[in-house]
Formats: C-alpha cells, sequence, structure tokens
C-alpha cells in the first residue's frame, strides 16, 4: 500500500508537470498570437490589402484625327479578337497547334506570337488573330475545352478610311517597344498602339488619353471577385486637322503615278489643305506588325513609298529659288529695280564659263524678265553681286533652310548654305560656288513643304508657318488667324516685283509656263518653274548638243518643280509641286500645279471648316465677270 | 466504500451510469464543435459545404463518446492489445492498399468512410502502454528489460507511420508514447537517453526524409525566400492572422480566408478562418476553451482511481493537447506545417469521430473512475 501510494505520488507528480507543461506551451502560443496580432498587426493588416485589392488599368480610345470639316481621318473600330493567356494553358505549343488547326496562322503570324510570348509576361494576354470573322468566332467557342487559355475578347483597332491618301501625313501606329511599356504601364495592355509616324506621332500623347483605374477585389486565383472603386479614364482627344480630305484625294490623283509630292497652303495662315505623296502605303499594315516582305518591298523601292516626300524629300530648288535671289539683291542693293542685265547665253567667272539654259541668251533683261525667262545669266549675275551669305539671309526669311513649324517628327531642315558652313566643312567658299547658287543648285537642299512657305510668303508678305493642326479637342490651335502672323521682314515693293515676275511667268506671252495658266475666268495664278539636275552635264555633252535629258535613265534625269499662288490680285494659296526625275518643271510640274490649284479655287477648301469661314467664291466670282 | 464503489462501477445500470458521465466537460466539447461551425460557415461562405457537414459528424460522434464512456473500463483494458494489433493491422493495410494523398500513403477506405489509422493507432497505443503499465509494480517499472516490450510497441507503429511517410504523426506518437511512459513512473535519465539518441540521429534522418519533408523545414527556416511556393501557406496564414488585430473583421468579414488566399482553410487553417474574424479576443478565447478542456483531461486522469485509467486519461489528453498546439504553432509559422488539423474545430470525419473517440474513453476513465481493476489487486 505505501508503494501504492508512492506510486500515485509520482504519478500525481508527473501528470501536474505534464499539464503544467502543455498549458504553457498554450500560453506561450497565446503569446506569439499577441505578437503577430496587435504587435505586428497594421503591417500584415497592409499586407492582406495588398493581397485583396488589385489596381487595373482601363485602356482608354484613343482620339480620332479629323479634316477640317470633321470627317474622320483616322478613328477606332470594334475588333474581336482571339488572345492567348500563356499561364492558363498547360501547354502553350499544344493550344497553338489546335488553334491553328481551327484558324490557320501564317508563318509570318506565328513569328510574331512567338516573339510575343517571349516577350511577355505569361499573364499577359497576346492577341493570336484580330478581327474574327463571325464563323471564326463560332469555332473558337465551340472548341474552348480544348483551347484552354484561349479567349475571344473586343479591343478597339485603327482605322484608317482614307488610306494610302493621307498615310503620310495621318502617320500610323504600332505595338509599342518594350521599354516604352516599362515607363507607361498603359502601353502594355492588350491591344494598345503608339503613334509611329507623322500626326499620330507628334500627338500621340494627346491621342492617347489617360488610362482608367479600376480597383478589383481579386481571390487567391486573380479572379475578380467585385470592383471597388471606378476612377473613368480620360479618352484621347479628337484632333482636327487643317487638312481638306476632299482636296488630298483629288492632289493625289493628279500626282497618280509619278513619283511626286505637292502641298497645298492656305498663303494666308500658313495651314496645310493638302500634303500628297505618291508612291503611299497603307498605314493600317503596321497595326498588327508589317511582314518582312512588305517592308522590303517598301524600302527597296526607288520611289520611297514610305517617306512623307513633302517634308522630307530634299531637293535642290533650281529656278523656284530665283525669287530669293532677287530679292536678296534688291535688298543688298545690288541690283536697282529696272535694272537691266545682259544674258549672251553664258556667263565667264575666271576660266569657267556658266552656261544659260538658253543657248542662244535673251538679251538684256530686267528683274521681271530675268524670272519670267527664268534666265540663269541674270540670276548667276545677281548673286554674283549680293554674295552666298546675303542670299542665304534672304531665305531663310522665306523658311528655307529653317526647320519648318509642321508638326510632323519627319520633317527635315535641308540646307541653304553659307561661307561660314563651307568653311566649318574645310573648304574655301569660291565665286563660282554663289553663281551656281544664284539658279538654285549647288549645295541647297530644301523640301517641297518648304518651298510652298517660300510661295505662300511672298504671296501674302507674312511669315506664315505651315501648320496641320486646327485644334485639340475643343482647344482651338493658335496660327488659324492670319493677323497670328508677323509681316514679313521684307520691303513690300520688292515682294510685289516678285509676284509681278512670276505673274508673267505663267500668263504672259513667252513665259516659262503657259501650261500652268489656269482655266478660270477672273482668276490668275502666279508660278515658277525649277528643273534640278541631279547629275553633272558633262560640257562635251551640252556643247555638242547632244544632251537630252529624257535619254537619260529615270534616276539620272533633273526634278521638276513648280511653286504657285492665287488669285494673284488677292493671294489665298500657295503650293508647291515636285515630281521626281520628271525633267522639266515646265513641262511636268506646271501642268500639274495647274490642275491642283483650279481644283484648290474651285472647292474653296478654306470654307469648308466645320465653323464655315470666310469663303473665296470663285464661282461667283466668275459669275460677277460674266454679269458686267 | 470499497466494495460500493466497486459495485457502482461494475454493474450500475445505464442510466446511473449516464448520470456519472461528466456532462460539463461534454458541453465544453460541444462549444468548441460549435466554434468550428462557426469557423466552417465562414470557410464555407455558409452552411454549405462545411459547417452543417460538421454539426453532423458532431452528432455522430456524440454517440460514439457517450457509447465509449459507457463501456466498462475493464472490458477497455482487456480489448487494449487486441485493439493494438487491429491499429498495426490497419497501418500495414495503408502500406499495401492505401490512398496516395499529397505524396504520401495515409487513409484507407472502408465501406466509403475514409480512414487514418494512423489517428487510431495513437489511441490504441494510449490503450495498450497503460495496460502494460497498470500491471506494473514500482519496482518493476524501474527494470530497463520490462521496458523494452512497450518501447518495442511504441516504435513499431512510429515506424509504420514514418514510412507512410508521416513525419508530423510519428513524432506525435512518440510523444504521446512518451507521456504515458512518464506518468508511469519511468526514470528521468532514462528519457534523456533517448532525447540524446534522438539528436544524434536527427541529422542521418533528415538524410532519409523526402523532398516535400525537407522543404518544409527550410521554409519553415526561411519562409520569405519563397513567397510563391511552399513558403505561401506560412505567409499567407500570418497575413490572416495578423490583419485580424485585436478586435477581427468581423463574422464574415475575413478577406484572407473569403478570397482563397489561405491554403486549406477548412481543415490545417481553420484557426486562422477564426483569428482573422474574431481577432486576438476570439483567438484567447477559444485558445482558453481548449485549455479547459486539457486541464479536464488532467483533472479526470488525477481523480481516476486505477493505473490504466490514470494513464488512458494522461495518454489521451496529451495527445488532444499536442494535437492543438502543433496545429496552432504550425499555422503561427512557428513550426513547420504538417498536415495537422484541430480537434473538433476542423473539416473532416476521420479526425473529428476519432477525437470523439478519445473523449468517450476519457469519459470512460471518469465514469469508471472508482472502479478498482481486478488485475491491479491480482498482481499484488
Amino acid at each position: 500500500m505505501r508503494r501504492d501510494t508512492r506510486r500515485t505520488n509520482v504519478f500525481t507528480r508527473r501528470a501536474l508537470l505534464l499539464g503544467g507543461i502543455e498549458v504553457l506551451a498554450l500560453g506561450g502560443l497565446a503569446a506569439k498570437l499577441y505578437q503577430v496580432q496587435v504587435l505586428e498587426g497594421t503591417r500584415y493588416a497592409l499586407l492582406a490589402e495588398s493581397n485583396r485589392i488589385s489596381a487595373r488599368l482601363l485602356a482608354p480610345p484613343r482620339g480620332r484625327l479629323l479634316d477640317r470639316a470633321t470627317t474622320p481621318l483616322a478613328g477606332n473600330r470594334m475588333n474581336w479578337r482571339a488572345v492567348l493567356v500563356a499561364e492558363q494553358t498547360s501547354d502553350v505549343a499544344e493550344t497553338l497547334a489546335r488553334f491553328s488547326a481551327l484558324i490557320p496562322l501564317s508563318d509570318h503570324e506565328r513569328a510574331r506570337i512567338d516573339r510575343e510570348l517571349l516577350h511577355s509576361r505569361r499573364f499577359i494576354p497576346i492577341i493570336l488573330r484580330d478581327f474574327l470573322e463571325w464563323e471564326e468566332m463560332a469555332q473558337i467557342e465551340v472548341n474552348a475545352p480544348d483551347l484552354p487559355g484561349v479567349l475571344i475578347d473586343v479591343g478597339t483597332t485603327r482605322l484608317y478610311p482614307f488610306g494610302q491618301t493621307l498615310a503620310h501625313v495621318v502617320g500610323y501606329v504600332a505595338p509599342p517597344g518594350e521599354d516604352e511599356a516599362e515607363d507607361e504601364p498603359m502601353l502594355a495592355l492588350p491591344g494598345m498602339r503608339i503613334g509611329r509616324a507623322a500626326m499620330e506621332k507628334f500627338h500621340d500623347l494627346a491621342l492617347r488619353g489617360k488610362a482608367g483605374l479600376v480597383q478589383v477585389e481579386v481571390n487567391a486565383a486573380g479572379r475578380v471577385i467585385r470592383e471597388i472603386s471606378r476612377e473613368e479614364g480620360i479618352p484621347g482627344a479628337d484632333i482636327t486637322l487643317t487638312i481638306d480630305s476632299g482636296l488630298q484625294q483629288d492632289v493625289m490623283q493628279t500626282l497618280e503615278t509619278e513619283s511626286a509630292s505637292a502641298v497645298v497652303l492656305d498663303a494666308t495662315n500658313g495651314e496645310v489643305l493638302a500634303m500628297a505623296t505618291t508612291p503611299s502605303f497603307d498605314p493600317s499594315l503596321f497595326n498588327s506588325g508589317v511582314s518582312q516582305a512588305q517592308w522590303n518591298e517598301w524600302t527597296k523601292n526607288r520611289q520611297t513609298p514610305l517617306i512623307n516626300k513633302a517634308v522630307a524629300g530634299l531637293y535642290a530648288p533650281g529656278s523656284t529659288f530665283k525669287m530669293v535671289v532677287a530679292m536678296a539683291g534688291l535688298s543688298a542693293r545690288t541690283i536697282t529695280p529696272g535694272e537691266r542685265i545682259f544674258c549672251p547665253g553664258y556667263l565667264d567667272l575666271g576660266d569657267t564659263r556658266f552656261h544659260c539654259w538658253s543657248r542662244y541668251g535673251h538679251g538684256a533683261l530686267d528683274l521681271r524678265g530675268g524670272l519670267k525667262n527664268s534666265c540663269d545669266v541674270f540670276f548667276y549675275e545677281v548673286a554674283r553681286r549680293t554674295g552666298i551669305d546675303a542670299i542665304a539671309a534672304m531665305a531663310k526669311r522665306f523658311g528655307l533652310g529653317v526647320r519648318p513649324a509642321i508638326e510632323l517628327p519627319e520633317a527635315r531642315t535641308g540646307l541653304v548654305p553659307t561661307r561660314a558652313w563651307r568653311e566649318g566643312h574645310g573648304h574655301h567658299w569660291n565665286p563660282g560656288d554663289t553663281v551656281v547658287h544664284g539658279i538654285g543648285q549647288g549645295f541647297l537642299q530644301l523640301t517641297p513643304i518648304q518651298l510652298a512657305t517660300m510661295a505662300a510668303r511672298i504671296a501674302t508678305g507674312r511669315a506664315v508657318e505651315p501648320h496641320l493642326t486646327r485644334s485639340i479637342g475643343a482647344t482651338q490651335s493658335p496660327g488659324a488667324a492670319p493677323g497670328d502672323w508677323p509681316a514679313l521682314d521684307v520691303p513690300a515693293p520688292f515682294l510685289h516685283m516678285v509676284r509681278e515676275g512670276m505673274w508673267a511667268v505663267v500668263n504672259e506671252p513667252g513665259g516659262t509656263a503657259p501650261l500652268a495658266r489656269l482655266d478660270l475666268p477672273g482668276v490668275q495664278l502666279a508660278g515658277k518653274t525649277g528643273s534640278t539636275q541631279v547629275r553633272h552635264v558633262s560640257r562635251e555633252a551640252r556643247e555638242h548638243g547632244h544632251f537630252n535629258s529624257e535619254n537619260l535613265p529615270w534616276e539620272f534625269r533633273p526634278h521638276a518643280l513648280f511653286v504657285a499662288f492665287a488669285p494673284y490680285d488677292a493671294p489665298r494659296y500657295a503650293l508647291a509641286v515636285v515630281v521626281e526625275h520628271g525633267n522639266a518643271g515646265a513641262q511636268r510640274a506646271a501642268p500639274l500645279a495647274r490642275a491642283i490649284m483650279t481644283d484648290v479655287l474651285l472647292r474653296d477648301p478654306a470654307g469648308h471648316t466645320p465653323d464655315g469661314g470666310a469663303r473665296l467664291a470663285v464661282r461667283a466670282g466668275a459669275a460677277g465677270e460674266a454679269t458686267p | 466504500m470499497m466494495e460500493r464503489r466497486l459495485y457502482r462501477g461494475q454493474t450500475f445500470g445505464i442510466v446511473a451510469k449516464l448520470r456519472e458521465v461528466s456532462w460539463l466537460y461534454v458541453a465544453l466539447l460541444a462549444l468548441l464543435a460549435a466554434v468550428g461551425y462557426t469557423a466552417l460557415y465562414s470557410a464555407g461562405g455558409g452552411p454549405q459545404p462545411f459547417a452543417n457537414r460538421h454539426a453532423l459528424r458532431f452528432v455522430v460522434g456524440l454517440v460514439i463518446l457517450v457509447a465509449t464512456a459507457l463501456t466498462d473500463l475493464r472490458l477497455i483494458q482487456r480489448l487494449a492489445w487486441p485493439l493494438y494489433a487491429l491499429g498495426v493491422g490497419l497501418l500495414l493495410m495503408v502500406a499495401r492498399f492505401g490512398h496516395v494523398g499529397k505524396g504520401a500513403q495515409r487513409w484507407i477506405e472502408i465501406g466509403g468512410f475514409q480512414l487514418q489509422p494512423s489517428e487510431l493507432m495513437k489511441i490504441f497505443l494510449v490503450l495498450a502502454l497503460a495496460s502494460w503499465f497498470h500491471r506494473a509494480s514500482f519496482e518493476r517499472i524501474g527494470n530497463p528489460l520490462f521496458l523494452i516490450p512497450p518501447a518495442l510497441a511504441t516504435a513499431l507503429p512510429v515506424a509504420l507511420i514514418l514510412k507512410q511517410p508521416n513525419l508530423g504523426t510519428a513524432i506525435i506518437t512518440a510523444l504521446v508514447a512518451g507521456a504515458v511512459f512518464f506518468a508511469a513512473g519511468v526514470r528521468w535519465w532514462k528519457f534523456a537517453l533517448v532525447a540524446l539518441l534522438v539528436v544524434l540521429a536527427a541529422p542521418i534522418a533528415y538524410h532519409h526524409l523526402h523532398d516535400y519533408q525537407r522543404a518544409r523545414i527550410e521554409t519553415f527556416l526561411h519562409p520569405e525566400s519563397d513567397p510563391l511556393g511552399t513558403g505561401y501557406n506560412i505567409i499567407q496564414s500570418k497575413i490572416a492572422l495578423g490583419s485580424g488585430g485585436l478586435w477581427g473583421k468581423g463574422f464574415l468579414n475575413g478577406t484572407q480566408g473569403r478570397l482563397d488566399f489561405l491554403p486549406e482553410k477548412q481543415t490545417d487553417f481553420i484557426f486562422t478562418v477564426l483569428a482573422e474574424e474574431f481577432g486576438l479576443i476570439g483567438a484567447l478565447a477559444v485558445l482558453f476553451l481548449i485549455t479547459l478542456i486539457i486541464a479536464g483531461g488532467y483533472v479526470i486522469a488525477l481523480r481516476a482511481r486505477q493505473p490504466f485509467g490514470r494513464l488512458v486519461a494522461i495518454g489521451i489528453t496529451t495527445n488532444y493537447s499536442l494535437y492543438v498546439f502543433v496545429n496552432l504553432a504550425m499555422v503561427m509559422g512557428v513550426i513547420p506545417v504538417g498536415g495537422v488539423p484541430l480537434p473538433l474545430v476542423s473539416h473532416g470525419g476521420s479526425a473529428l469521430l476519432t477525437a470523439m473517440f478519445g473523449f468517450g474513453l476519457l469519459l470512460s476513465v471518469e465514469v469508471h473512475r472508482d472502479a478498482a481493476a481486478e488485475s491491479e489487486r491480482e498482481t499484488r
């Protein structure tokens, strides 16, 4: 019994010890709970929130580009598309194989998908196929169980109703690059596009809008349980351009199969009414990536369809530069109004003889005659007397060799050389160089839009800058009123003399551009031709008289240029036409200028605005002519 | 006195025995099951799919509990070794025909009922060991040779459970057995010797662990190193606990649980659902209830007059408290995650019924506390 008591005592002691340990252990857990729930509670509460809440961006619709009468030039359309979320399928290759069994994917598409699979994060949907047809969608839906990770969603895609007609002005959009998406999370959304050229690029931020933000509660699998808050995005702004889409279409048709470009400006305010470049391209092809074959076709084409020649094509201005030389001479008083210069058909300077285009010479000419006949010797002499720097300074006042204000990232500055520029390149400026620049050759490199700007400034005497934007959203862009533009720093009489010369070129018997004469009652066009060599003409060829540029291969023929404004007595429109390798401005460019200007005057695009606007009524004028 | 008690313990009618059942203790268990109902209601987002089944199982469990409580303790004692043999048999069956779940063979199906034999085995082992030590005098317990059979009886099922492999349950089984050895009066230094052997063997054992078991230990040591892999459970569980704060987010308002961030929230991590929604206050209240149940087990152990009953009570209570400790320590990230549910709270039929059977044994000890087992007298 004693032993039994002892055993009971041992048991009691040990039971109490075991129980004590167990309760103590639970106490320890209670302390741990206090630590986690109270001392560290705030931290874990934050973690729970960030677990629960997921912020998602809502892609705003991209703004539209409208013409001056609010016709859409670039819009959006619904795009039903098949997307693949890589993380939702165990075997991406297998899913793709099954998908392409239903909807065949081209090698080009496969390459793009593989590329995106490689670069995107696994939960970002990758577009398999855009613009699904109804039957295709049905096929995908029916086979959904076999296509894990494949979903159909709706996005928008860029639509260019005018296609090739406005490709160089409107530009195009393309998927953003990886680094771009890193800076702006919105760009990582599927189907987001950013402007890659022209207006789409220049106004990209305004067109893009601001992404909305929706905060959703998600479960552990990432599925949305409910929406907590929603902040609507701001849709991209609609941007109204100065372009008249109808005129643009006509101009494109006029240029037709040429490799050419034409710019039509409202000379009073610099609005670009039409800017045409041929050949063109289909901007919508960039939407989902251009195939290598297409790209090669574009880049290997000698007529450079991707380049907006109106702002990025560089040409020697040729005789269209003579107005600038004339005004430089007048300003520098190296030639006086009415002064006559004798043209024997050439100018000798040292050992070098510079030929006039007319082998027989023009005899004695004043400034008006010099322009009318486009006499080279006259302008050789004026340039020789005036010097290159004074000519360059005058050229800059007309926007030549200056980067135009045009809102096109592709626009180039061109080159108007000066003595300092030449010496900066380690050469001497020779007197002969100056002479050549008198007829717009030599180092001069200008773009059609610069020539059109020059024509507009000559016509109105205002320092208008070419521009394409009328309004961004509801905000009017400045520059629509002529009063927005300062007067040009050139004496009005000089401008008047040059305009008279340009009138004579077209309208006086013996002028070089009779083909540019308008067939409209009461309205006259003033202009100037230009033909610029792209290859040196050897002296022997010229002297032996068997030089004929028509016989040259296409790429060695001279460019044909024409600048013009109209109506002569109340200038409203200015234009420049350049036909690459078109041989002679008078033959090839002048008729195009005439056709375009006729169209411009009959349409009166400046009146084509959403708010109406002052109309220049050619037809009314014609009627008035008939009445008297 | 003795005669009367003996008489009362042996032949009292069912009604008299029912009166002897500690209904207060049953009420504590029912209260804990109600806590489980609440948590499962939240985890399932309504009475389905977990809460109502839990309630039904508790009712079934209650029947088992009362039936066991009314069973004569001496009958249980006589059945101790046969039951032990049955348990080992079941473990062997698991090894042979068991279903593979999460990389381990743990349960078998008997008549559509999933059974984890390792759970039953712990109880049967407690009965067997209690029965062994019941007969032993104090001197015999001091004899090392006398300890070899019960040591082997412990080692066999532990080895079988380890082989499943189920490290957590194997350790709990060994500890429960240890508690019975300890309460029976085995010397301290013998435990120290075994502990030393275990420490020495641990590195070798680590070598033989399965990859997932090693992964658990490594995640336990560095949970933040792999937040979306194996460390995910611990991190999400701690976020659930911590974000509950002092007062909790309110019933059905726990974001971690309701949005499925909590892994296996209805089983192993059920406590975090409670702690998230009812905060530290609620968690401590549950902890207090559990403490009462454990303390009640010790009261029964101390009140029992015959060694078999005492040791059974110690073994059952220790088994329960180890369960609780391992589960809670696991969800708090104190020990590696180990697939141990919280008895009476977690969803799961097998575990609940086994626990109720265990508590039934405990109550049987209470009902028959005064019945001096004849075998003890025989040995004298």
